[in-house]
């Protein structure tokens, strides 16, 4: 931790890492593709993808050789160079900020003493992706997606963070791996439910997802910020909204249900990420089974109930953890 | 862009359509916005004009019954009704009784069938995904039952003058019992996942306002002039086929609003459930197609008819000259007035919720611009 | 503030009952067909396109090629050809053809036949590369059916 000069097994352990998670991203979003329109088509009765492969499971690949083979589109009037940078600016920093995100005691690349404020601070970056995809784009529904993705992340990202704080409150510490490890009793989510909760709210919020997918909303955008984006480009935002839920039921994990925290198996140091993924996995199921529910809420009153309800209660579970933490 | 000289704002215009996830076909609003608040909204129509009442004209009234189907391709039905009773109107062709109660039950069934398939995709503008598959499971039950008896699955050609083409059957009957069984038990589904959820309430109530003034100046009909709290439906005000035989209602909402209109609607449906059973209980025996001469002339004058569809009164009127093929054929269509305030109704609302608003409304744009 | 927490309370209870729904969904099985592999049975009433029935006594088609379909066809997708064989006191039909493009299945063909030459096949999988694949020669159709 903290360490300055980099020895060679630590090196070793770093690039194996870095392996395994840029692996991950990818794979994850393929798996996530999947499992999503799977259930989806459970939820509405149908079965789903069944003809590419057994039950449809490279249905995701067939999808990502087309979208691959299409030919991408800049439109005359779009803003070039910002237009090309979008789709990367969507997905590498959310890719990027899995550096510090504990997949076990060892699987980590970095362990940052602010790891909670890099991640913090790379969740922002999402939305400025989305506002130069918009803009960009120069088309008047993607400039409405993107206005509306700046309203919303001014809305959410507020209770979000108390929501943070008031683990920080009780573990002390900004860094990853020493809050999964404050969790080997308990896990923060019986001490914190209701931030925990609000944390899950706003982080659908985040990862602009049915009810709140504002920036998308198909019925009155078209396709929002990324009406204009084909081929390549589009599977770009497509990796990066999986990423990007990925990114956001991590750290819900690793700040209330105890990180890679488990029944004890061989290799514990690596192995643990079994635990973690499951327990990703699981929230990432909630998240779904959420989107193919509910009708999607208007921006106005997404901005009411962040600032008229989760922002509040947010307020105050903060200061009665400060107050509890403080006797 | 133009600027608005009272309060200095800068206000755009914005083209929603003809190509829009949410128009439900090719109908353009030309939208005056400022920022995401839609300071005007006029609809811009004739994208799909198919000349539905000059081809009337060029044709006998034998040659327009499958086009009287292809106006509202949602509730066929009905439609054909209002144009097969205006021929018989005309020329005294009277169809047996087991014919009109055929015709009162397949409408009804194809009145169910579009306000399910209106359900579902009104919860898709308003960003529901999977209400649609439920409905389109329900509504896959009156077309496999309408399929039977008819031949077709949308644009039906069943009715004729003096009666309809094909009788109906004992397994028809019991299937129709099982759907109503079906359906009924459904109602408790839609209530749990639609009505009750408070992001749908949110969304829905007092957005827009309809009111029976503004109701009436434009000439809206069907469900959303009941939402206001009028009682007009043309089953009941200017009775026509076996309706005043049945024992039914008219549902009526008091605010207005579009979380009445869908209340209407769902009331409706539960309401031809009702019709749909009297009728089966009482259907007669006998044909079901009257002697009708090869060559019909339509006797000279003129005539009119009007029937209920699922999206409000619908009307035929027919100049002859006493000749093969009508003088002028006239369709009134009720999504054309039903669109006509919108412009009325959607100032200073967001863009989500013209959205809403056109969900509610219930276009069929074909019918609209006929 | 009484109203603030209830419309809370209210609101969640209603989005739980909502999720109740979609869990129910997906335990339950999937109503959809698994189409070009599993088909389900098509009601004999279905309207195809027209077809020339083949008498079963005679084993040919019935049409007298009276041109009654042809002329009270409103969509006008319907060509018969007959011509008087010499000798012969009636006509017989050289060639029936139906532009399906054009067809709206109403069926008025199918009743003002006379001689109830006419019914509707149950072919559905329509789908072709080309317009012409839709001008269907049915008296070509009716002789090779067996
Ligand atoms: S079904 Fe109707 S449109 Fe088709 S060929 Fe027969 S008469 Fe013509
Ligand atoms: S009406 Fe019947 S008999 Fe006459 S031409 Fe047509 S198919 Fe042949």
């Amino acid at each position: 931790m903290g360490t300055t000069i980099l020895l060679p097994p630590e090196l070793l352990r770093m690039v194996f890492t870095a392996v395994v998670v840029i692996a991950l991203v990818f794979l994850n979003s393929l798996i996530l593709g999947y499992v999503e329109r799977k259930l989806a088509g459970r939820f509405q009765l149908r079965p789903g993808p069944m003809e590419v492969g057994p039950h449809g499971i490279l249905q995701l690949m067939a999808d990502a050789v087309k979208l691959l083979g299409k030919q991408f589109i800049i439109p005359q009037a779009a803003n070039s160079p910002l237009f090309r940078l979008a789709p990367l600016l969507a997905f590498v920093p959310v890719g990027a900020s899995f550096i510090v995100v504990p997949l076990s005691q060892k699987l980590q690349v970095r362990d940052l003493d602010v790891g909670l404020v890099f991640i913090v601070a790379v969740m922002a970056l999402n939305m400025v992706a989305t506002l130069i995809a918009g803009w960009a784009s120069n088309n008047k529904y993607s400039l409405f997606g993107a206005m509306r993705s700046v309203a919303q992340s001014v809305a959410y990202e507020i209770p979000l963070l108390l929501s943070l704080v008031a683990v920080v409150l009780m573990t002390h510490t900004f860094n990853m791996q020493e809050i999964v490890l404050s969790q080997d009793n308990i896990w923060h989510v019986v001490q914190q439910p209701v931030a925990f909760l609000i944390y899950f709210i706003a982080g659908m919020a985040e990862t602009h997802r049915a009810p709140f997918d504002l920036p998308e909303a198909e019925s009155e955008l078209t396709a929002g910020f990324h009406t204009e984006f084909s081929g390549i480009r589009f599977s770009f935002f497509f990796l990066a909204e999986y990423t990007n839920m990925f990114f956001v039921g991590s750290i819900a994990v690793v700040l209330f249900l105890g990180g890679w925290h488990g029944p004890q198996l061989p290799f514990m140091d690596y192995s643990a990420a079994v635990w973690f993924l499951l327990k990703v996995y699981s929230l990432l199921l909630v998240m779904i089974w959420v989107r193919w529910t509910f009708p999607r809420v208007r921006f106005d009153q997404l901005l009411n109930f962040c600032w008229k309800y989760l922002t509040p209660i947010a307020l105050v579970n903060l200061l009665v953890t400060a107050v509890v933490v403080k006797l | 862009m133009t600027t608005n000289p009272d309060n200095q704002q800068q206000s755009f215009f914005l083209n929603m359509g003809p190509q829009h996830p949410s128009t439900h076909g090719v109908l353009r609003v030309l939208l005056e916005m400022d920022g995401e608040y839609v300071r005007d909204a006029e609809p811009v129509i004739g994208y799909g004009h198919r000349m539905q009442e000059k081809l009337g004209e060029s044709r006998t009234w034998k040659g327009f019954m499958p086009y009287s189907a292809r106006l509202d391709y949602v509730g066929a039905l009905p439609c054909s009704h209002g144009f097969i009773g205006l021929i018989e109107r005309m020329t005294g062709i009277e169809a047996p009784p087991r014919a009109e109660y055929i015709r009162v039950i397949t409408s009804e069934l194809n009145r169910i069938a579009s306000h399910l398939l209106w359900l579902g995709a009104f919860l898709l503008d308003l960003g529901a995904f999977t209400p649609i598959m439920y409905t389109f499971d329900d509504r896959e039950q009156v077309l496999d039952i309408l399929e039977d008896v008819t031949g077709s699955r949308l644009t039906y050609c069943y009715f004729r003058v003096g009666g309809v083409s094909r009788d109906i059957d004992e397994p028809f009957v019991e299937k129709t019992r099982a759907f109503i069984q079906r359906l009924r038990s459904r109602f408790k589904l839609y209530d749990d996942l639609v009505t009750g959820n408070i992001i749908f309430i949110k969304r829905v109530q007092d957005i827009v306002q309809f009111t029976p003034d503004m109701a009436m100046r434009y000439g809206v009909t069907g469900p959303i002039l009941r939402s206001t709290g009028i009682r007009y439906d043309i089953r009941k005000n200017e009775p026509y086929s076996v309706y005043p035989e049945f024992d039914f209602e008219i549902p009526v909402g008091e605010t207005g609003d579009c979380l009445e209109v869908y209340r209407v609607r769902l009331r409706e449906m539960e309401q031809s459930l009702r019709i749909i059973e009297q009728a089966l209980d009482r259907l007669p025996q006998g044909p079901v197609l009257a002697k009708t001469p090869r060559q019909l002339k339509l006797p000279q004058g003129d005539a009119s008819f009007a029937v209920e569809t699922a999206r409000g009164e619908l009307s035929y009127y027919l100049i002859s000259d006493g000749g093969e093929t009508p003088y002028r054929l006239k369709i009134r269509t009720p999504s054309f007035s039903n669109l006509s305030p919108l412009s009325e109704l959607c100032r200073n609302v967001l863009l989500s919720d013209l959205v809403m608003v056109l969900g509610t409304l219930d276009l069929v744009i074909p019918e609209i611009d006929r | 503030m009484k109203q603030y927490f209830s419309l809370l309370f209210i609101g969640t209870k209603s989005l739980l009952v909502g999720l109740g729904v979609t869990f129910r969904a997906l335990l339950s099985p999937a109503v959809t067909v698994h189409y070009p592999r599993q088909k389900i049975a098509i009601t004999p009433n279905f309207r195809g396109h027209t077809l020339l029935v083949k008498d079963r006594s005679t084993g040919r088609h019935r049409c007298i090629a009276c041109m009654m379909c042809e002329r009270n066809c409103p969509s006008n997708c319907i060509t018969v050809v007959g011509e008087k064989p010499e000798g012969a006191t009636k006509k017989a039909l050289t060639a029936y053809s139906l532009d399906f493009t054009r067809c709206s299945l109403c069926g008025i063909c199918v009743e003002c036949c006379p001689t109830q030459a006419l019914d509707f096949s149950d072919e559905y999988e329509l789908a072709a590369f080309s317009r012409e694949a839709y001008h269907y020669n049915l008296l070509e159709q009716v002789e090779k059916t067996a």
